[in-house]
């Protein structure tokens, strides 16, 4: 399988201590990789430095290396390029202050397409993909900052998609959201999964053992464990406290 | 039944106590605010009209009007705010955007809350140091108005700034991860939700200007001008000069003609004022979050 993301002894720092500490490991193209771990593990700085998002914390340090598509993700000081391939959406759902619609729409045009037509059949896509477009169809031209918890966390989802990245990372999409529409949004995920590769971060187990292709275990900076969900669920672990944390026997 | 103890209503007591103490101070800050107007509609009030406002002073200053002093304002104040708002402006923008946390910027930001602090007959002499003397300005509205705008450079930093820094960090955020760079996310989230503070700023930053005088004292403005300023190189009155020079330098001013100037200086720092409050419930009603 072909390698979309290789990371390379990756450590990052938000001051004095490693939040990630030594992380080897490749995500290859079409893969649903689901990360596990409880708090404070390092997975949504892990996402972050993917997407270079680390950039814009002043004393965070990166150290090591990543690659997109065999190319080194740090050549450029500019980073802007990186996250047009990659989409994110963060555990807090944020609707940017403007309406629906130009919520959805953002990110292409801010990327430089100006047909109206095209944008509105992008973000009639996305919002469908995301289980919001019935919820929203009639009020478009809403704020988006007034919509519900869950509904702008679909929003995001939304957006992450409206740009066509290659790559999603997703980190607790589902914290707002209620189990059916979950469900609705992860069968959109595994169909997504053949135009591009997703990372997700996820606290229910359950979710990581549905929707990913292979799991990867983190604690406390370290990963202990990736493999298939085959193996990772049956208990064939290299780290003992893998499957202690999947069983609930944790702590 | 439930009845209400003894400690309950002594606390109520206090709470009733407590909030009239402070509507009763309310109304003391309130209160000189409207006796200035109220004293100066009384006392100014009958020298006001057409005539005053359009002429120029007359016998030594002792009659005629106060015209050339409002023209000389208005350059001043207009020209103070074309030099300081972009400058004060762009400067906030890179402190709260694109400057990184550290001992550098620290000292900048440290610099502009002093530079807030200096009184303004310090500005003055700094103006005549560095704008009449050293960039050979000569004393001229140009002067005048590069010192007022040093003087109030901190005040559209200061507020522009806080503006800025209440748009979450979270929308910019999300603006920067879907692949917007720093300057699409400062034009089209940033801005549009800071605009309301940064105008506020900037008018309260121009009824400030209008009323100062010490700072010009040196710069540019002089006693008495029998015509009026056609460019920046030209010296210029000013009502917040005239009403120094009326009130204490000439003899034989009938009051109502000082107090008239004072009417006419607080009423557009009056008109100023309440747009900006205007402007601010007007974007406060409009506000997206």
């Amino acid at each position: 399988m072909k390698k979309k993301i290789e990371i390379q002894n990756l450590h990052v720092s938000h001051g004095s201590k490693w939040a990630v500490e030594n992380l080897n490991f490749d995500v290859y193209e079409n893969e649903i990789l689901a990360i596990i771990g409880p708090a404070n593990a390092g997975k949504s700085t892990l996402l972050k430095s993917i997407n270079r998002m680390t950039d814009f914390s002043d004393g965070t340090r990166v150290k090591g290396t990543i690659k997109l598509d065999g190319e080194d993700i740090h050549a450029f000081a500019d980073s802007t390029w990186l996250r047009q391939k990659i989409g994110m959406v963060s555990p807090l759902p944020v609707g940017l202050p403007m309406s629906i619609i130009d919520n959805v729409t953002y990110a292409p045009r801010m990327a430089g397409m100006k047909d109206k037509i095209t944008l509105m059949e992008r973000a009639e896509d996305c919002l469908r993909k995301a289980a919001l477009w019935d919820e929203v169809k009639d009020r478009l031209d809403g704020l988006a900052t007034k919509l519900s918890g869950g509904q702008q966390q679909r929003l995001t989802i939304a957006r992450a998609l409206s740009h066509r990245p290659e790559v999603l990372l997703l980190d607790e999409f589902s914290i707002a959201i209620d189990p059916v529409t979950t469900m609705k949004i992860e069968d959109v995920l595994l169909e997504l999964k053949k135009d591009m590769t997703i990372v997700c971060v996820t606290n229910v187990i359950h979710q990581a053992r549905r929707l990913g292709d292979r799991t990867a275990m983190m604690l406390e900076g370290h990963l202990l464990d990736i493999d298939s969900n085959q193996r990772i669920f049956s208990g064939q672990v290299n780290d003992r406290r893998t499957h202690d944390y999947i069983e609930g026997v944790f702590g | 039944m439930y009845a209400p103890n003894q400690q309950l209503i002594n606390k109520n007591i206090r709470e009733e106590r407590f909030k009239s103490i402070l509507s009763f101070l309310t109304v003391i800050i309130f209160f000189p605010a409207l006796m200035i107007i109220l004293w100066l509609l009384i006392k100014g009030g009958p020298a006001l009209s057409w005539e005053f406002i359009f002429s120029s002073p007359t016998k030594g200053m002792t009659a005629g009007g106060i015209f050339p002093a409002i023209v000389g304002t208005l350059w001043l104040v207009g020209l103070c705010v074309i030099i300081s708002c972009p400058l004060g402006v762009l400067a906030a923008i890179y402190l709260s955007e694109y400057a990184k946390d550290n001992h550098t910027t620290r000292i900048i930001r440290l610099c502009i809350l002093n530079l807030a602090g200096v009184p303004s007959i310090v500005h003055a002499l700094f103006g005549l140091g560095a704008f009449v003397l050293f960039l050979r300005m000569g004393t001229s509205i140009l002067a005048a108005s590069c010192t007022l705008a040093v003087m109030n450079l901190p005040v559209i930093i200061t507020s522009t700034l806080e503006s800025l820094q209440a748009v979450p960090r979270s929308f910019r955020e999300a603006s920067w991860s879907v692949g917007a760079s720093k300057l699409q996310t400062i034009r089209h989230i940033v801005l549009p939700n800071s605009i309301p503070g940064i105008l506020t700023g900037m008018v309260f930053a121009v009824s400030r200007a209008a009323g100062e005088t010490a700072a010009i004292l040196f710069t540019g403005v002089a006693f008495y001008l029998p015509f009026l300023p056609m460019n920046v190189f030209d010296q210029c009155m000013s009502l917040s000069m005239h009403l120094f020079t009326i009130s204490t330098q000439v003899v034989g001013v009938p009051d109502s003609y000082s107090y008239a100037t004072a009417l006419v200086l607080i009423s557009m720092v009056l008109v100023v004022n309440t747009l900006s409050v205007a402007m601010r419930w007007y974007f406060r009603s409009r506000r997206k979050w």
